[in-house]
């Protein structure tokens, strides 16, 4: 009934790729988060039309590259800097649509103070934080928010709190910070999930032009090379541990 | 006026568009000063205190980023943090001024005037073959001065400069004439300068990326004969020096900052006791003025360097006269400011006179 000539008639597109990705081939590991966060961050900027307005800060980790898969400005931040950085580029251009896109390790941990005063200034940016439990682009360490008994490069025999201390909930942290407007927290794992998480990066945009402050949108990932598991399993695996510890949903909207 | 006071005053009239810093004695009055004078009211230029030495730096960066002019100081233990984000700006090609104030170290050191940063300064800093464009005051005039010149040079290479001062020219008061006042440029000034560079947000050309990363080591290896053939550039074109009561001296004193001002004395106490002395006071300490020392190296009997260190300059005048002629150190240490007599004492005992 319907050939190809039909089926691929422009009337008839029901999903095309943003032209905000590039056609650069992403070094990201099948199943990875980062690649699907990529794309919302397009899409949201494409929606919103502000490519010529946005300047992105990437960090140091597997997404350090992200500056190739986003057709935008982009600035490389120091480890753990880029909230700094994009302190400098949101003061100087108080116009334009600054965000930073970060891991756990990078926000969390060698950048926990960067962050926290970001947030505390309300710097009028947005803020992408990948929690995928794992410092993936070293290697498979442990990281602030590496579940106990999660079983990592240098927590071989689980993380153990008496020698490791406790996972870190660095969202619920920033969310009592004066100047975060909107906290939230996402995942990437079905569907529904990637629609809400999508919806969150929008509004947090949508936050910088109103000069709200600070969004901030944690997203709950998976690392499956670093946690040595497939991409299926790992989203299993998330589901079962992560999400009890982190959980999804608002934490702070004003 | 006071040479940190100075410094915040030379960078509103130079048209700089942003300053990021924390505080630290002895160069807190450089923020002081600029939140005083309010300057986002009259040149909409952004002045903000940030939570360390490592985020004033990375904001440094950020601002950096857009074209704009913008700067940070500090004082020896924060210039020591802000490393990182330094080697990142030479490595990002990124322009900018670096204003240090320097005290005595190691470590917590004292609050007391030093220059035993010397080595950090000029041989880079941080990590990788890298370096800043240093330029040492040795009057509050040139602290104003150097505001100016530092953005220019930083612009005019794509590279952070440095105003190497130390605790006694920032504290000390001085008569001084202040620039004159230079507008911040507008978008479409920024847009000749650094459009081909800067981060303005993506319209009608390729995306912009201000990154130090390479993963291909040929390709760094390019990038890094890039920067030195820079350098080479700097050197041949940069190099900056005063000759003082050089023209029949027997003897030169090599110093530079504060200790070129305390060898003025020093030089008349050595005349009266019938010893031609002149001083060679390098204004740039990189590039270093290898040439033009090295010029003097057959012509007096021998050169004493006088800082306030352990002697770290020395090493630069020792490769510059190649084993030509006699080099000896003569300084204090820790925060002590050595006497005009000390070092004529010192130059003496070094010489056998
Ligand atoms: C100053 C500094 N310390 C350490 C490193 C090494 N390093 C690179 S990425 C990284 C951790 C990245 O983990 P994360 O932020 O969680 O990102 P992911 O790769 O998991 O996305 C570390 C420790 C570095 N590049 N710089
Ligand atoms: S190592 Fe982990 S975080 Fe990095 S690309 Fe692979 S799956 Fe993603
Ligand atoms: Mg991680």
């Amino acid at each position: 009934m319907s050939n190809i000539q039909d089926i691929t008639k422009p009337e008839h597109l029901v999903y095309r790729k943003t032209p905000l990705l590039t056609d650069n081939v992403m070094h990201y590991c099948p199943g990875c988060t980062h690649g699907v966060i990529h794309k919302l961050v397009g899409e949201v900027i494409e929606e919103l039309d502000i490519q010529d307005k946005t300047i992105g800060v990437s960090p140091v980790g597997c997404s350090v590259l992200a500056y190739n898969y986003l057709d935008i400005d982009w600035a490389q931040a120091a480890h753990g800097r880029a909230p700094a950085v994009a302190t400098g580029i949101s003061r100087l251009h108080p116009e334009k649509y600054v965000f930073t896109y970060q891991g756990d390790g990078d926000l969390a941990s060698i950048g926990c103070a960067e962050i926290m005063h970001a947030c505390s200034r309300g710097e009028n940016i947005v803020v992408i934080f990948i929690n995928n439990a794992i410092y993936g682009m070293t290697g498979g360490q442990m990281a602030p928010t590496t579940l106990l008994g999660q079983v990592t490069a240098t927590t071989p025999y689980g993380r153990d709190p008496k020698l490791n201390g406790f996972p870190m909930k660095i969202t619920e942290l920033l969310a009592q910070l004066d100047g975060t407007c909107y906290v939230t927290r996402q995942s990437a794992d079905t569907p529904g999930a990637v629609r809400k998480a999508k919806n969150a990066i929008k509004k947090a945009f949508q936050n910088t032009r109103l000069q709200k402050g600070t969004s901030f949108i944690e997203i709950v990932g998976t690392c499956n090379s670093g946690w040595k598991m497939t991409p299926v399993d790992s989203n299993t695996w998330m589901r079962e541990n992560m999400f009890p510890k982190y959980p999804l949903g608002d934490i702070k909207d004003i | 006026m006071k040479g940190n006071e100075v410094i915040a005053e030379a960078a509103i009239r130079c048209g700089c568009d942003g300053y990021f810093g924390y505080p630290i004695t002895p160069q807190s009055e450089v923020m002081e000063t600029l939140m005083l004078r309010k300057p986002w009211e009259e040149t909409g230029m952004v002045v903000l205190q940030a939570e360390s030495e490592v985020a004033a730096i990375n904001m440094v960066y950020g601002a950096a980023t857009c074209g704009k002019k913008v700067m940070t100081s500090s004082s020896s233990p924060g210039v020591s943090l802000k490393q990182e984000g330094i080697t990142y700006l030479a490595g990002a090609e990124l322009p900018c001024l670096v204003v240090d104030v320097v005290r005595g170290g190691p470590g917590l050191g004292t609050i007391q005037p030093a220059q035993s940063d010397y080595f950090q300064a000029t041989k880079g800093g941080g990590h990788g073959d890298y370096h800043l464009i240093v330029l040492a005051p040795a009057s509050v005039q040139e602290m104003n001065d150097f505001v100016d010149l530092g953005f220019e040079l930083a612009f005019k290479y794509r590279n952070p400069a440095m105003i190497l001062s130390d605790g006694v020219i920032g504290q000390m008061m001085e008569k001084v004439e202040l620039s004159p006042f230079k507008p911040r440029w507008t978008d479409e000034e920024i847009e000749k300068i650094s459009g081909s560079w800067a981060l303005r947000g993506k319209k009608n050309r390729e995306h912009h990326i201000v990154t130090s990363l390479e993963l291909d080591p040929y390709g760094q290896e390019k990038f890094n004969r890039k920067l030195q053939a820079k350098y080479r550039e700097i050197e041949a074109k940069e190099v900056r020096y005063e000759e003082i009561a050089c023209e029949d001296a027997d003897y030169l004193l090599i110093a530079y900052g504060s200790s070129a001002r305390i060898c003025q004395k020093t030089v008349d106490l050595a005349r009266e006791q019938g010893i031609k002395v002149g001083i060679f006071r390098p204004i740039t300490l990189y590039p270093f003025p290898m040439e033009a020392l090295a010029k003097w190296a057959g012509r007096v009997k021998g050169m004493l360097s006088v800082e306030m260190s352990a002697g770290q300059m020395v090493y630069d005048v020792r490769l510059a006269v190649n084993g030509k002629v006699k080099v000896e150190h003569y300084g204090r240490l820790g925060g002590v400011i050595h006497a005009p007599e000390e070092v004529l004492e010192g130059f003496k005992s070094a010489f056998g006179l």
